[in-house]
């Protein structure tokens, strides 16, 4: 039933690169600038009073954490907001299926370019975090895997939520009961023991926790530690990953 | 024998209880031109759907270039051009771009795509706006863009729906050039269309659609011989009940066939001249008298009536 090609999905993947390399300025505030900020404020601001967390300088535990959420964000941004303008306003991806692409070429391909996106932004928030000293260890180039990995997962559930809402207002509801308290309670700013076991049980069960310890293991040197969290995130990527296929096909495809 | 490039069988479409194409069948033949014609909701959008494999047939035959649309969709894909009713160019793309990652879809490779996509927009006219943006064009030169995209990969069936719907006269007769040309080049085409005077301009057969079915086939001229003759003689009948009642009785004899439109009767004849004498002789009492060529609007409107349909 799914008619997926390689090099359709690449194909695919190469038309959205062509387009974001003409407007990637506009969207660097919110996926890039903003984790900075977060960054300034808090790993300096905050970080003048709460030294060391886990015997880590608070300032490299905040970092590691935000290049997580870049990165989750980058492929968030990408597969909501951007995904449903060409689908519902510009009508491109009804285009695009009278090609020799099909739906799921284009699902797939979206979900593959979230994925870069995620590993660009995680990576260049890293690349700045660097120069405050948070990179420990050369594992840490293993992040831009672990963030293209991160990034299908994120992108395989946005762009599922894409493909199931009948308008662009809902978005607020995919972000204020997902996104956000992913970002709040995944461990970025502040680790979880101060919590009741229940509430680390729930975030052991989300995404975005297991992509923050992934990043702090590697940047610390920690690799087997940092693989148990990768292999988490891999296999539910892989198994989510037919979903939005599956429903965009529904959308376009008749 | 001409080769068939569409071959419709029994073909069906149904959307949960609503069915929108109903056992209708058809041929399309290489380098012809053929019309789908029809209200709103008559089923012409989605039977061009399933020839582009966009929309999977219910029950039925479709075969484009010989292949079944429910097990080839790609193969199809590959020789189609298709040109969407609304736009759907790649808003952040210039121009150029847009046909350039167009023609990586069909396997071109970057310089082969260079070149098509010079050629065409010199075709449509739009070498000159090659790095401009989409906001930045004119609704016709969307719609010229839209066609040389659909024409990327020479395919060898191109399909329009409504290629000229919301355009101005200047523009519609530029896209209809084009077109014209492209049938010279031998591009088999299937269009929709609303303005019957761009099938009569464009197409050598029509089909006529109403709910879902096929309920006239052949090219315009010989469907407006065979339902409303060639010529019809328009009455304008005075606005009071007595007025209409007398007109009502006489032109029954008069005609093969007449039908009421408001304060006209339109009476379809061959013979167009002996109709006004008779009308003239008989002194009936009506304001004007009015002889024209009969189109293929008659006819549309003979065969699927002058209610307003959503």
């Amino acid at each position: 039933m799914m008619d997926v090609s390689l090099t359709g999905v690449l194909l695919f993947w190469q038309r959205n690169l062509l387009i974001f390399r003409k407007i990637f300025l506009t969207a660097l505030p919110e996926n890039f600038l903003e984790p900075i900020l977060y960054l300034v404020a808090l790993g300096l601001g905050l970080g003048g009073f709460v030294r060391e967390v886990q015997g880590i300088p608070y300032v490299a535990f905040v970092a590691t954490g935000l290049a997580a959420s870049a990165a989750m964000f980058g492929a968030t941004f990408e597969c909501t907001y951007n995904a449903y303008v060409q689908f519902a306003y510009d009508r491109s991806y009804d285009a695009i299926v009278t090609t020799p692409l099909s739906a799921e070429d284009v699902a797939v391909g979206e979900v593959l370019w979230g994925a870069t996106r995620s590993a660009l932004y995680g990576s260049a928030f890293l690349l700045v975090a660097a120069l405050f000293g948070v990179v420990r260890s050369w594992w840490a180039l293993a992040l831009p895997f672990v963030f293209f990995t991160s990034g299908i997962l994120f992108s395989a559930t946005a762009l599922t939520f894409t493909a199931l809402t009948p308008s662009i207002d809902l978005f607020t509801y995919y972000f204020s009961l997902w996104i956000t308290p992913m970002f709040l309670f995944s461990g970025i700013f502040f680790p979880l023991d101060a919590f009741p076991a229940w509430v680390r049980d729930v975030a052991w069960c989300t995404p975005l926790y297991h992509v923050v310890r992934a990043t702090r293991a590697f940047a610390f040197g920690n690799p087997a530690a940092a693989l148990r969290e990768l292999l988490w995130i891999g296999l539910l990527a892989f198994a989510l990953l037919p979903i939005p296929a599956i429903l965009l096909r529904r959308r376009l495809v008749h | 024998m001409s080769v068939t490039v569409v071959e419709a069988r029994d073909l069906t479409k149904r959307f949960g209880a609503i069915t929108a194409v109903d056992r209708i069948s058809f041929d399309v033949h290489a380098g012809e031109c053929f019309g789908f014609l029809g209200p709103n909701g008559a089923g012409k959008t989605t039977t061009m759907k399933m020839i582009y494999c966009v929309a999977r047939p219910t029950s039925g035959v479709l075969r484009v270039f010989g292949m079944d649309v429910r097990s080839h969709p790609r193969a199809i894909k590959r020789h189609l051009g298709v040109v969407h009713q609304a736009t759907t160019l790649d808003e952040a793309l210039t121009v150029r771009e847009n046909l350039l990652v167009y023609a990586r879809y069909y396997g071109l490779g970057w310089r082969e795509a260079r070149e098509r996509a010079d050629a065409l927009l010199a075709f449509v006219e739009l070498s000159g706006r090659a790095d401009e943006r989409i906001p930045n064009l004119s609704g016709g030169m969307q719609r010229r863009l839209m066609i040389a995209r659909a024409l990327v990969a020479n395919p060898r069936l191109l399909i329009l729906d409504e290629p000229t719907t919301g355009l101005d006269p200047q523009a519609r007769h530029a896209v209809w050039d084009r077109l014209r040309q492209l049938k010279r080049a031998g591009v088999t085409q299937i269009l929709t269309t609303h303005y019957m005077e761009e099938a009569e301009q464009l197409c050598d057969r029509v089909a006529i659609m109403d709910g879902g079915r096929i309920v006239a086939e052949g090219p315009p001229q010989a469907l407006v011989e065979r339902y409303v003759g060639r010529e019809v003689v328009e009455l304008q009948v005075a606005q009071d009940g007595a007025s209409a009642r007398v007109v009502a009785e006489e032109i029954r004899a008069l005609a093969e066939a007449y039908e009421w439109d408001g304060g006209r009767v339109l009476l379809h004849t061959h013979d167009g001249e002996r109709l006004v004498h008779q009308v003239r002789s008989l002194g009936l009492p009506v304001k004007a008298v009015v002889l024209r060529r009969a189109t293929l609007e008659d006819v549309f409107l003979h065969l699927t009536g002058r209610r307003l349909r959503e």
